[in-house]
């Protein structure tokens, strides 16, 4: 993919964060937090590349250690920010019909 | 290895994961939605993970899955374990990881640019993957110690005053001005030392950019964290030529950045002077001299319960105060109480109210609260005049009528409740002595319509409780 395309993908997506996230109600803000957290340990993918390659280039090695490192954390973020998000969604009940 | 060859089919699941956490957020505009949306996220980043995983040669498979089975249990148990209270310190621990893991990610791509596909056979890295890696790590590093720094003040590990260093501003500028040459120079030449002194420095600039804002700022910091951390995943998306990685960080970098701008606007400051820093220093700053004595009235337990239990309807607006008293299990029982007894009773919130955006919404949710009986600041301000009742329970700044009228007052233009249209108001406070956050007194102490408890919030409401029940 060429830059210009990339960069296209980022500026739509630019304004349809700007979109989806006004519509977000004000109640919500902290699951928005919580839920945007793990999902911007996407970033695990980049991690992985690093963790999962063999290469015997000089840097490799490290390269690996770190990457598998990065993965530790990126789960973390992962696991726990869609629990805690979960947690907080379930709480938020309407009022019961008597 | 033959990197570039991406298949068509994972560039479409990339896609796919992408446009499902689109989906997650937009979940999220009504409680009803919100929890299908958080499994849309969920399968999001399955997807993505699993594509990853796929599409690649993997030499290590053990280590990989150890690794997610470490992290992932430690994520699963802290968020099973931790207080509903605790959520902002939380959130900024979780920041600084995604912060620290980009970091990681920048110099694994630096160390081992084949395997990203960045760089040919000689390992000389491609001048435009230089300048979004380093750009990457500097975001990255900035909101991993900011992120520390602002859990650290919310943590109450380290005191929520503001740090002045001297000089500051020319050093904080000086400090990015370095990191963007350093950038730049970084395309002419792929030294170790450039990268490492661009980690180094943007490693200190989050950490002095974060030193001097107070505490009641932090909304602003976490949101703005937030949007960091969403800004660097998108950097190293752009690194790696990946559709879910850049969608991603653009939808949080905007969210972050929308969150900052709703909290600025409801206390009517700019961005520029939350990110100065000092807000809430000098408490002698605003209507110090006009602090004389002043009659104000107290009231007992007994007899806030006889007045809220003539009422008709009744506001409670809570504060950071509440929280900090654990008090919104105490409260949920007075308004259960109060509505058995055929009182109308409501929640309002402000947009600030807390240590980050939503916090007071969380913490009624997790006391059973149902959402449809809180409201925000613009739908429900127009009811104080026909309430019979205001009571506030740890907040202050957010009803201090000095935001309307005062225009020397430090808080002037911010949006606040117009309690002082109650025909009676109920502060719960600990004491007299202690003014809100920005420093200022508040006119609403020694109104005629007020009265003041003063105790520990939870246990007053506790007393109140025990006394309607009589």
């Amino acid at each position: 993919m060429d830059f210009i395309s990339i960069l296209s993908i980022f500026v739509m997506a630019c304004f349809v964060g700007y979109y989806v996230v006004w519509s977000v109600t004000p109640a919500l803000h902290t699951p928005l937090m919580a839920v945007t957290n793990a999902i911007s340990s996407v970033i695990i993918v980049g991690a992985l590349i690093a963790a999962a390659a063999a290469g015997s280039a000089q840097g490799a090695s490290t390269s690996k250690w770190l990457g598998l490192l990065a993965v530790v954390l990126a789960s973390v973020n992962i696991f726990g920010g869609f629990a805690v998000t979960a947690r907080m969604l379930a709480m938020y009940k309407k009022k019961e019909k008597k | 290895m033959e990197h570039v060859a991406t298949p068509s089919w994972a560039s479409l699941a990339y896609l796919a994961s992408g446009v499902l956490f689109i989906l997650a957020l937009r979940g999220l505009s009504s409680p009803a939605t919100s929890r299908t949306g958080n499994r849309f996220g969920m399968v999001g980043m399955a997807i993505a993970v699993g594509t990853t995983l796929v599409t690649h040669q993997i030499a290590s498979l053990p280590e990989i899955l150890g690794a997610i089975a470490i992290g992932g249990a430690i994520g699963w148990v802290t968020a099973r374990k931790i207080a509903m209270t605790d959520m902002p310190q939380l959130v900024a621990a979780f920041h600084s990881l995604v912060g620290l893991a980009a970091v990681l990610v920048g110099w694994s791509a630096y160390l081992n640019p084949q395997a990203f596909g960045i760089a040919g056979a000689d390992g000389v890295i491609e001048a435009q993957s230089r300048v979004e890696m380093g750009l990457g790590i500097a975001i990255g590093a900035i909101t991993f110690s900011g992120s520390v720094i602002a859990f650290l003040k919310l943590a109450g590990k380290m005191s929520g005053a503001p740090i002045m260093l001297p000089g500051r501003h020319v050093l904080n500028l000086g400090t990015i001005v370095a990191i963007l040459g350093l950038t730049a120079y970084f395309t002419q030449d792929q030294g170790l030392w450039v990268i490492a002194a661009v980690t180094a420095l943007s490693f200190i600039i989050g950490f002095l950019l974060i030193i001097p804002i107070g505490g009641a700022d932090m909304p602003v910091v976490v949101s703005m964290l937030n949007s960091y951390s969403g800004w660097a995943a998108a950097a190293m998306g752009f690194t790696l030529h990946n559709t879910a990685m850049i969608i991603t960080g653009a939808l949080v970098g905007s969210s972050g950045a929308i969150l900052s701008y709703i909290m600025c606007k409801a206390m009517n400051r700019s961005f520029l002077s939350v990110i100065a820093g000092g807000f809430g220093a000098a408490p002698e700053a605003g209507g110090g001299e006009a602090r004389e004595q002043r009659p104000w009235k107290r009231g007992s337990a007994e007899d806030a319960a006889f007045l809220l239990k003539e009422a008709e309807s009744v506001i409670i607006i809570p504060g950071y105060g509440m929280a900090v008293a654990q008090a919104q299990h105490a409260l949920r029982e007075m308004g259960d109480q109060l509505k058995k007894a055929g009182v109308n009773v409501k929640y309002a919130i402000h947009p600030v109210a807390g240590r980050m955006p939503g916090h007071m919404n969380v913490l009624l949710a997790e006391a059973n609260v149902p959402y449809d009986e809180v409201f925000e600041l613009e739908d429900i301000n127009s009811e104080f005049g026909q309430c019979d009742v205001a009571f506030i329970i740890g907040a202050n700044d957010v009803v201090n009528p000095a935001a309307k009228t005062d225009k020397t007052s430090p808080i002037y233009g911010m949006p606040v409740f117009d309690v002082d249209k109650a025909k009676t108001i109920m502060f719960i406070k600990r004491s007299m002595g202690g003014v809100g956050y920005a420093g200022v007194d508040n006119d609403v102490f020694y109104m005629d319509q007020t009265m003041m408890l003063l105790a520990d919030a939870k246990k007053m409401v506790e007393e109140i409780v025990k006394a309607i029940q009589h």
